[in-house]
């Protein structure tokens, strides 16, 4: 880094690269970057998986037939044990949220320079690689499923079950008079609700996943703009052995974090589908 | 940071996720791991099946060879019989051959000491008939004194 400054450094490193597709608005600039990774991740995902797919054989698997058979039916239990309805789409939807969102967060394992630094060298400004850390991409997601959830609200509890629900729950009147004062209240902690779940799910995910690369950013400012002559010295080899220390611990616990991110996305989608099959209120 | 058109490109881009995963991956896959299950489940069975149907063969095995050494034996003990009587039968026939040949053996002997016999009294009348010669110095003619000789004949 020839600017030196950390707080330039950081920031370059969180700003997108962007096109504008409407000039001077910010609703129609879209995050190339984050499309970019997003595809090449689902390439990978839907590649793999399919080509296991192609080659699939109900005799002795391969290897990388069991290593997608565990996943799956890892995701086919958790599924079983949430939704106890029968759909086509909830085990699918949470296979590909899991692996995909798996593989997003995976990206910020990558050395945090390693894909922007080459980028820079044929001539791409900005360059950020972690998708989930882009609030575009989660709430993507997040905004999908609860689509699907309105979707099945409607459709197996029917537009006027939907509505008892909606005003009927969760303060319960033990008469009319008293359910229509309760159907205020009801409305507006279910509209919360509502709101709520998209938002929670989708910031979860962004809120780990910005900090985690936010961390890896401020470990690598250690041996920042620092020259050689510096870093040969005894204080800059302290601050490199100290970088590479911190850097493999953050990076082995981050192990954990984004595959649990991954998980709990997966969990609520699920939990949230549930919820919209739900008919015994 | 800006919220915009990234959200709904990501959304389509994810609605196409599920579906390809849901149309190609999940039921191929699933369905592959359930036939699996199938296939080792019916193979367990036939495996308890197998060692059923195994059973009864040895039982029948068993049942058979039984029968057999029964058999066996029966056919042991009546040969044993059959030797036991042929062996009899054999002594007997010695025995009786045995005895015929003493018999036919004392009957020839018998006769040859008659023969002897017979012989001896020859050669006894002649010698007797060389002794009177001898004594009397004089021939005995046989023709004259046959009735001595005979006599003496019949006295040995």
């Amino acid at each position: 880094m020839s600017s030196g400054s950390i707080g330039g450094y950081i920031e370059h490193h969180l700003s997108n690269n962007t096109l504008e597709l409407v000039e001077g608005s910010s609703f129609w600039t879209v995050n190339v970057d984050s499309v970019v990774y997003t595809l090449i991740t689902a390439v990978v995902f839907l590649g793999f998986f399919g080509y296991v797919a192609k080659n699939v054989k109900s005799g002795v698997p391969s290897k990388s037939q069991n290593f997608v058979e565990m996943i799956i039916k890892f995701v086919n239990e958790q599924v079983n044990d949430l939704f106890h309805y029968q759909s086509k789409v909830v085990a699918p939807l949470a296979l590909s949220i899991f692996v995909w969102v798996f593989l997003m967060n995976f990206m910020d394992l990558i050395p945090v320079d390693l894909l922007p630094g080459a980028g820079q060298a044929i001539g791409i400004k900005h360059m950020r690689v972690v998708p989930s850390t882009d609030l575009n991409i989660t709430f993507g997601m997040s905004f999908g499923v609860i689509l699907l959830v309105m979707y099945y609200n409607f459709t197996k509890k029917g537009p006027i079950g939907y509505a008892k629900e909606y005003f009927g729950h969760p303060f319960e009147g033990p008469n009319t008079m008293m359910k229509i004062v309760l159907a205020g209240p009801n409305m507006l902690l279910n509209t919360v609700e509502t709101i709520a779940k998209p938002v929670s799910l989708g910031l979860r995910l962004f809120g780990n996943l910005y900090a985690g690369e936010l961390i890896f950013m401020l470990i690598a400012v250690f041996t920042l703009g620092y020259g050689l002559e510096h870093l040969l010295s005894f204080g800059g080899i302290v601050m490199i052995i100290a970088q590479f220390l911190l850097g493999l611990m953050w990076a082995l616990f981050h192990i954990l974090i984004i595959t649990l991110q991954a998980f709990i996305f997966m969990m609520l989608s699920v939990v949230y589908l549930a919820q919209s099959h739900d008919t015994g209120h | 940071m800006n919220i915009g058109i990234t959200l709904i490109i990501q959304m389509v881009v994810f609605i196409v996720v599920v579906l390809i995963t849901m149309k190609y991956i999940w039921p191929v896959i699933l369905g592959a791991m359930e036939e699996r299950e199938k296939l080792i489940a019916d193979g367990l069975a036939a495996s308890d099946e197998a060692e059923i149907a195994l059973k009864k063969a040895q039982d029948e095995a068993d049942g058979i060879v039984n029968e057999a050494k029964g058999v066996a034996t029966e056919v042991r003990e009546s040969a044993n019989k059959m030797a036991n009587k042929i062996k009899d039968q054999a002594k007997s026939d010695a025995i009786a051959e045995k005895e015929r040949q003493m018999a036919s053996a004392v009957a020839e002997i018998e006769q040859e000491a008659n023969r002897a016999k017979e012989e001896l009294r020859k050669q006894v009348s002649t010698l007797a008939l060389a002794g009177a010669e001898k004594l009397l110095n004089k021939e005995v003619d046989p023709k004259v004194h046959a009735d001595l000789l005979n006599d003496l004949v019949k006295e040995i």
